[in-house]
């Protein structure tokens, strides 16, 4: 296998984009990576784009097609794949490409991530999300997302007594660092009481312990590792790409509070890089909750099972603590177009390798990681990202 | 939803009609058709589930979508089956009252409505056992 390098970054602001479409969404992220890279398409020999539902969202389908259409590159007949894991998407786009790469099959290669989500009414897009767990056996009976996760966070405080409180510490760091970045969705602080008296959405889980509805896209370009200095001064080496299933329904689960997918593909992920959690500088992990960033801190082995409230409230996740979990602002602050996120959290990642990240930089980083989730962790994709 | 897509469900989401593995003795609700420990030397058949269960986890839903607003905020739980597999339902019972390790049998009840002219959902939920 070839080494894979990251070699441009492009990312629309995220938010409500009522006055663009879908199509100026992914143009607009594509070509902010392009220029980065300071090349011209006609260099790209294949996209795979991340898109959880554009049928649902836009009624559009074949979106490899359209993308590559719309970006000026189709008269060139490129490969164009659309890639489908729910809001694990993106994530998977991502290592579609550096596969591609890798194996030697392709050369230059876009990944990109798009979701326009609010062209339907919030109910609507509520429904289509749903599609990410079990329709016929969660749906059916009433399951939202925000229920399933709250379930998982009922059993989690059950078993391991985190406070009420200490769970919204999680969305309070994340509003911390979306405040300092440009493109989040909510750039600006909340405090614990913003949290605890947010409307009840599915007990115990509040208004802000949730990702927002989002429209957004992101683009990576990535280039094998011996090309990458003809594009750039600053390319960031990707370390390892894994992925790991589990069952579609949070019920089938071994342990309702343990993603086994995030340990599945996080263990692979530190064994390809032949690293451990000790090495990483900073984690982008897959807050579409609070809950969810509990367990991935500890999924990923930063915190033992049953601590992770506590380290959050201590600040070990923040910036300037142990390990710092969620750069961007997270799903939560930074927002969640769920096809783009996984591709957004490349990029933050990237950016803090770079030194880029401005007002959250986090010192000296050398090494990051990213942790994507499907669902309720039916797909799970982890990326660790160096620089050389 | 088409009548087709909930007319081929009905003998599983009324009567709590799952699958056994004559191989391996393991029961699974919902109903699957193949084995995951047995594989191909699996034997699946039907298996009428008993209905009584207890709550693993749950959750009040309190923003409802609006094919499940009626009646209200709903106790939305994981079940796990006497026979063993786990099951997601609502619990029908005062939000208050709702905590894991309850004990609850299935109980026959409308889940939802397609709008105005849609089909009306019915299926299974669990209530306390007295």
């Amino acid at each position: 296998m070839r080494d894979v390098a990251v070699i441009g970054i492009g990312c629309t602001k995220f938010g409500e984009h009522w006055e663009r479409s879908f199509r100026d969404l992914f143009v607009e992220a594509g070509a902010i990576a392009l220029e980065d890279a300071q090349m011209s398409g006609e260099k790209i020999d294949a996209m795979y784009v991340g898109n959880m539902s554009a049928g649902r969202f836009i009624e559009q389908e074949h979106i490899g097609a359209l993308i590559a259409d719309y970006a000026g590159v189709a008269t060139r007949h490129i490969t164009a794949t659309r890639v489908e894991a729910a809001c694990a998407s993106g994530g998977l786009a991502f290592r579609q490409a550096v596969i591609a790469v890798a194996s030697g099959m392709e050369d230059i290669v876009v990944a990109a991530g798009v979701e326009k989500m609010t062209d339907v009414e919030p109910g609507a897009s509520t429904d289509a999300l749903t599609g990410a767990a079990d329709r016929e056996w969660e749906g059916f009976v009433g399951a939202t997302f925000p229920g399933l996760y709250a379930m998982i966070a009922t059993d989690y405080m059950h078993k391991y007594k985190m406070t009420r409180e200490q769970l919204a510490q999680v969305a309070v760091k994340n509003h911390y660092n979306g405040a300092r970045n440009p493109i989040a969705q909510f750039p600006s602080e909340i405090t614990l009481d913003t949290v605890m008296k947010s409307t009840m959405v599915a007990a115990p889980l509040r208004l802000f312990d949730c990702s927002p509805i989002t429209d957004g896209a992101a683009a990576v370009i990535v280039a094998p590792l011996d090309r990458a200095k003809e594009f750039t001064d600053t390319p960031i080496k990707v370390l390892a790409t894994a992925q790991a299933s589990d069952s579609i329904a949070l019920h089938d689960r071994r342990d309702i509070s343990t993603l086994d997918a995030s340990v599945a593909a996080g263990q692979r992920a530190f064994k390809m890089a032949k690293l451990t959690n000790k090495d990483i500088d900073m984690v982008e992990v897959h807050d579409c909750f609070s809950i969810a960033e509990i367990c991935a801190i500890e999924d990923l082995g930063f915190c033992k099972k049953g601590t992770a409230g506590k380290f959050t409230a201590d600040g070990e996740t923040a910036l300037g603590g142990k390990i710092p979990v969620n750069t961007s602002g997270g799903l939560k602050a930074c927002g969640h177009p769920v096809g783009a996120t996984g591709i957004k959290q490349v990029c933050e990642i990237v950016t803090q390798l770079r030194g880029d990240a401005g007002k959250r930089q986090v010192d000296g980083a050398k090494i990051g990681m990213t942790h994507n989730v499907g669902g309720t962790g039916a797909t799970v994709a982890v990326h660790i990202l160096g620089r050389l | 939803m088409t009548v087709a897509r909930f007319w081929r469900k009905i003998p599983q989401r009324y009567n709590l009609i799952g699958t056994k593995c004559e191989t391996c003795g393991r029961h699974f609700f919902p109903p699957r058709t193949f084995c995951p420990d047995c594989r191909r030397t699996g034997k699946i058949v039907d298996h009428k589930f008993a209905g009584f269960g207890t709550v693993v986890t749950y959750s009040v839903i309190q923003t409802e979508p609006d094919q499940f607003a009626s009646p209200g905020p709903y106790v939305l739980a994981i079940i796990r089956l006497d026979e063993g597999p786990q099951m997601t339902s609502q619990v029908v019972c005062d939000p208050k009252d709702a905590k894991i390790g309850m004990r609850v049998r299935a109980v026959f009840r409308k889940i939802a409505t397609d709008g105005e002219s849609g089909i009306i959902h019915y299926g299974t939920k669990f209530v306390p056992v007295e």
